[in-house]
């Protein structure tokens, strides 16, 4: 593909809500390019859905496979496509022709690269909710999102005896799938507490109507038909010296151990934020679901004029709504940019609508019941808070003892959530944590502040970058005396 | 100074709670003045928490260099004076030449240095550079080094200035911010966003915000909000001790003790400060990574984790304005620091607490007066 330097719309990321989106605005006459971190489609939900080694449909599911009904449209759309693609910066204000609207750096192979930008839609997901227990950080153990992954690209498996723990449908979706491909689950560890369905019956109505009721209860009874189940587990712990030997648990008052390969930790998603956050999108805290979500309206507009979200990266709200919000969202900046009028945007896009909101039907249900319990967010004592640092939630309770009153001066204080995963790993923990020491909310906690790049990019990559007269001859305002 | 302590009056008020702020609570507390500070963030939030942290006498306007050697006094015992060591590392700084031209200029710096006395800037030969830092490309032409120099924790310093202040008596309060300063009687009237406070003596250290109160005592300064951009990578194997800056081209480069390199240099960022916003310009970070890439070629496979700008005030003569006020008295000034003033916390904050409470200082600070800008304005 010829290098694109100017689009109309940019789309970053290419799971279900980026590829709607990017189908329906080419379809409109928008000039789209999307640019995703991967080397196929599909994001995360559709991971390899176009070149995975797992051919038995049955193994993952038709819920999957749909995702191959959002890439062949894409693909006849026209939008253009960048795989293996990892933007690292938006620049609004510094971008030097305003005319041509933002300027973005991105990488591909290793080799940066500038575009410009009128218009761009995130659409970069969600990622898993940081699970801080102790011995986390123990080869072993990983999330259950990053197993499913290494399941659908490459029909792999990581270990033996696998124990998943935690909560929510995702950890039952991957312990079916293993079940599906002849893997052995030796037990699930759910760490629902008792008490939390008569809490989220109130909303049952909506998950009645819900088009993932069915399915879900069909998977759970298999599952559970052969899978030991432990319920209400109230403590977790990784242990091993180098690597992961037994998982340690607590249930009733009583500790356990299993002896396993690999643990699987899950506790719900969050959405994946740090693009929109340095981006200077405005986020909120979502009360029910206990994370930070940028600010979107119904049409997917933020704060910052001409960036809009779709998606789960705009709150989390599942596969089949980021598809449909794409769409709307590729309707709203065709009318942005005069390719259709508002009342066209009304008209076309209420199929999508419905989709969307019969989508979102029963997320409450889902959302209540499966909250994350209060000891696995907000750890205490050696436990690991920020991977990177090696910062323990000690630490970061003692430091807000000593006065330190958010996570940006906890950064300062002990340069938690400055590694190179910018805070992805511990942002919510941090935020909780300090909130809880505090006695008040975490929105007054407030969030880290975060900058591009915000992924890594090589000190060559960017020397590389074209040189431009401005750039030659911008002024240098630190005096040098002679 | 006999204003009865309470919550909303002090013996002086200080607005800024950046290093200076901070620093002259210290030196007042010292003296026995217990001062309120009013942050509009949280103590360090701008330029002082996040600079590049470099403890540099080197390469100083001739103006700053009494100032500048005084203040070393007081780093070299800095643990003494907060009770922390601020992270401070006496490793050295140098101004390197990459080419016959910045052979020239440094030479003649060195030069003008020594007819006004000054010797601690050495000049340091090739082999010596290549040996104290083998990575470093053998082109290297030479440089102008100060060993005593080093570099500090900016936050941790900020930090430990203000504890050492609030254990003596200072009163430090975040997240005010000053609306309007009247002048009622013999006090000052501080209007917030948090209620009212007074003081009989006033201190304006708001850095990138200090033209505002300025001009509101028919001062007005031609200040211009600045954030300097900082790069910083992944932990490398340990390759330098000194700092290394650049001279035909803007940079200034330090390996941290945790491995990190940090990139600086003075290229700016866009800045808007009452939005308390920067966003960084990659383009200008492009030319500052060419010039890492030239001088240390290793350095090209160095992995950029975070980047990042603190908003200062920048002065168009590039250097601060230090001293009392031209048209109020009781009013002292201690701003527009122009991207260099970490190392002169301590000593400035002395300077201020002096002129408080001793009326006077022993060192020069005329060069600094807040009058050079109207006599600008004047001849202009």
């Amino acid at each position: 593909m010829i290098e694109m330097t100017q689009c109309e719309l940019l789309i970053v990321g290419a799971g279900p809500a980026g590829l709607a989106a990017a189908t329906t605005a080419a379809q409109l006459g928008i000039k789209t390019l999307l640019l995703d971190e991967q080397q196929a489609p599909g994001g995360q939900i559709y991971r390899a859905i176009t070149e995975t080694p797992v051919k038995d449909r049955a193994i993952l599911g038709e819920d999957y496979w749909h995702g191959a009904s959002l890439v062949e449209p894409f693909k006849q759309s026209g939008a253009h496509y960048q795989p293996g693609a990892t933007v690292w910066a938006v620049a609004n204000h510094t971008a030097p022709d305003a005319i041509e609207g933002f300027e973005v750096g991105y990488s591909v192979a290793g080799q940066a690269h500038m575009l410009h930008a009128t218009h761009i839609l995130l659409a970069t997901g969600a990622q898993e909710r940081p699970f801080p227990i102790p011995g986390w950080t123990l080869p072993g153990v990983m999330t259950a999102g990053a197993a499913q992954i290494l399941l659908k690209s490459s029909g792999m498996v990581a270990g033996k005896r696998t124990v998943l723990a935690g909560s929510g449908p995702l950890l039952y979706l991957v312990a079916w799938q293993y079940l599906n491909a002849g893997i052995v689950v030796d037990a699930i560890l759910e760490t629902t507490p008792p008490g939390r369905l008569a809490k989220a019956l109130p909303h049952i109505w909506g998950f009645l109507r819900s088009p993932y009721l069915a399915k879900g209860l069909k998977l759970l009874r298999e599952v559970k038909s052969r899978v030991r189940i432990i319920k209400g587990v109230t403590s977790l712990e990784a242990l091993g010296q180098d690597k992961l030997e037994q998982v340690r648990y607590t249930v009733g008052g009583k500790t356990e151990t299993i002896a396993v390969d690999q643990l699987l930790l899950h506790q719900g998603v969050i959405p994946n934020i740090n693009l929109a956050q340095a981006a200077g999108v405005e986020q909120r805290w979502n009360k029910l679901l206990l994370c930070w979500e940028p600010v979107v309206d119904d049409w997917g507009n933020t704060n910052v004029e001409h960036i809009g979200i779709a998606g789960d990266g705009g709150g989390i709200a599942g596969a089949l709504a980021a598809e449909n919000s794409g769409r709307i969202a590729a309707y709203e900046v065709a009318m942005q940019l005069g390719k259709i009028d508002r009342a066209q945007r009304n008209t076309q896009s209420t199929q999508a609508r419905e989709q969307l909101q019969r989508a979102i039907r029963g997320r409450e249900f889902f959302d209540t019941l499966y909250q994350a319990p209060d000891q696995f967010r907000m750890p205490t004592g050696d436990t690991v808070v920020c991977r990177c640092e090696e910062i323990t939630a000690s630490q970061v309770r003692e430091t807000v003892k000593l006065g330190c009153p958010g996570p940006n001066q906890m950064k300062s204080f002990l340069r938690c959530g400055m590694g190179p995963c910018q805070g992805r790993f511990c942002s919510v923990t941090v935020t909780e944590l300090i909130a809880q020491e505090r006695g008040v909310s975490p929105e007054e906690v407030g969030h880290y502040r975060l900058r591009f790049p915000t992924k890594p990019l090589t000190l060559g990559e960017l020397a590389a970058l074209p040189q431009t007269d401005d750039s030659r001859k911008a002024v240098i305002r630190m005096k040098k005396p002679v | 100074m006999t204003s009865m302590p309470s919550a909303s009056n002090a013996p002086v008020i200080i607005i800024g709670g950046g290093l200076h702020g901070s620093s002259t609570a210290l030196h007042l507390a010292r003296a026995g003045v217990a001062a309120l500070v009013l942050e509009k963030n949280y103590i360090g939030r701008h330029a002082s928490g996040v600079n590049a942290g470099g403890v540099r006498t080197l390469s100083r306007h001739l103006a700053e260099v009494p100032l500048s050697l005084a203040s070393r006094e007081i780093w070299l015992k800095i643990k003494d004076w907060v009770d922390d060591d601020c992270g401070f590392d006496q490793n050295g700084q140098m101004r390197v030449a990459e080419n016959e031209a910045d052979v020239a200029t440094l030479r003649t710096r060195q030069q003008t240095m020594l007819e006004h006395g000054f010797t601690h800037e050495e000049w340091i030969e090739p082999d010596e550079i290549c040996s104290m830092i083998p990575a470093i490309t053998p082109t290297i032409r030479g440089g102008l080094i100060v060993r005593a120099d080093g570099s500090a924790d900016p936050y941790r310093t900020t930090r430990a200035f203000r504890f050492k202040a609030q254990s003596l008596g200072a009163r430090f309060m975040e997240g005010v911010v000053v609306q309007t300063i009247r002048r009622v009687g013999s006090d000052w009237r501080i209007e917030t966003d948090q209620g009212v406070f007074t003081a009989p003596i006033l201190v304006n250290c708001a850095g990138a915000w200090a033209d505002k109160i300025a001009q509101q005592m028919g001062e007005p300064v031609p200040l211009e909000p600045v954030g300097p951009m900082m790069l910083v990578t992944t932990r490398m194997p340990h390759f330098l001790n000194p700092v290394v800056l650049g001279t035909g081209r803007a940079l200034s480069f330090k390996q941290r003790e945790n491995g990190t390199v940090l990139i600086g240099g003075g290229r700016l960022a866009y800045v808007d400060r009452d939005r308390n916003l920067s966003e960084l310009d990659f383009r200008q970070l492009a030319e500052g990574a060419r010039t890492v890439c030239d001088l240390f070629p290793h350095m090209k496979d160095a992995v950029v984790s975070r980047g990042w700008a603190g908003i200062e005030a920048s002065m168009p003569d590039g250097i601060p304005v230090i001293g009392p006020s031209s048209t109020e008295s009781d009013l002292y000034h201690a701003f527009g620091f122009s991207a260099h003033g970490f190392q002169l916390g301590p000593i400035v904050g002395k300077i201020t607490a002096d002129l408080i409470t001793k009326g006077e200082t022993d060192l020069p600070i005329t060069p600094f007066s807040i009058t050079r800008f109207q006599q600008a304005a004047l001849a202009s």
